[in-house]
């Protein structure tokens, strides 16, 4: 099947139904791995067992922008190519990235208070990870409001691209800004700086949470391929009961 | 296990973790229900979409 067929939402739909039971089987299956890694991982030498909370923390974190930056391609999708599934993908993509951008935030704080003595501090790396949930908040609110979908897609998409300006801020914020969070310790210039006792748990982790986000995304696309056939529907019915 | 002094702090953690990941598996699957019960219900009713109605000489 060429690529170009999936813009036929019924083709993806029949490929959505085959590949769901098998991405959660992946799902469950990075779970049971990474959970087993996890919590045979070695504390860590300075923040004991609460080293176990970065293998919460960090995927979240990384999903959160994953989200963002999935739901940018989505919106060049929709204003420049008019893919009929761009807009789908995007507005699939927002409550599943703002859950993670929420979670990244609640393990920061629950991390943060035996750590640092706070739960919350307005650093750069803080405030802008708050600022990505909110922006997730905010296209979710104009997917909400707007009367006509198609023009509700494009205004989602234009508010996408102008906030994907936050994604770099939230990457080198921790190098720009003088910040209480530590700076990156897996995707930096050279080597990792995490021992593989401790990298290896995050990383299976991380992957068991990028295949629950794919499931949960393609899942999603499929509802609201379905909730747009419905309306179209609705649509028909109200025309052939004036008619 | 030994969580050491902070376990209140990994299990709650954990447990939040859980019960995101719990609610969006709800919400899909819901949602997913109810998408489909709508569609059968237009469906049963006659309507169709253009595409799907066959054509008549």
């Amino acid at each position: 099947m060429a690529l170009i067929d999936l813009a036929n939402p019924s083709r993806f739909l029949a490929l959505a139904g085959r590949a769901l039971p098998w991405l959660a089987f992946a799902t469950a299956l990075a779970f049971g791995v990474g959970l087993v890694m996890a919590f045979n991982a070695p504390d860590d030498y300075q923040q004991g067992a609460t080293v176990k909370i970065m293998f919460l923390h960090v995927p979240a974190a990384w999903l959160g922008m994953f989200g963002w930056t999935l739901m940018s391609l989505s919106a060049f999708g929709t204003l420049v190519w008019r893919h009929p599934l761009a807009d789908v993908a995007a507005k699939a993509a927002v409550p599943i990235g703002a859950a993670f951008t929420l979670l990244c935030l609640v393990t920061g704080s629950l991390w943060g208070r035996p750590m640092w003595g706070t739960s919350w501090v307005w650093d750069a790396r803080l405030t802008s990870v708050l600022v990505l949930f909110l922006m997730y908040l905010g296209v979710m609110a104009l997917y909400r409001t707007a009367e006509d979908p198609a023009r509700g897609a494009r205004a989602a998409a234009i508010l996408t691209l102008v906030g994907a300006i936050n994604l770099p801020i939230i990457k080198f914020s921790v190098d720009w800004w003088n910040t209480l969070h530590q700076p990156a310790s897996v995707i930096r210039l050279g080597a990792p700086a995490i021992h593989p006792a401790i990298l290896t748990p995050l990383l299976v982790m991380a992957l068991a949470f990028l295949l629950l986000f794919l499931t949960l995304h393609l899942a999603a696309m499929r509802n609201e391929i379905l909730r747009r056939r419905v309306r179209t529907l609705r649509l028909i019915q109200a025309d052939e009961s004036h008619a | 296990m030994n969580l050491g002094a902070h376990a209140g702090f990994i299990v709650a953690a954990y447990a939040a973790a859980a019960a995101m990941v719990g609610v969006l598996i709800l919400w899909v699957a819901l949602d997913y229900r109810a998408q489909r019960r709508s569609l059968d219900e237009l469906e049963q009713r006659g309507i169709t979409r253009r595409s799907q109605t066959k054509e008549t000489p």
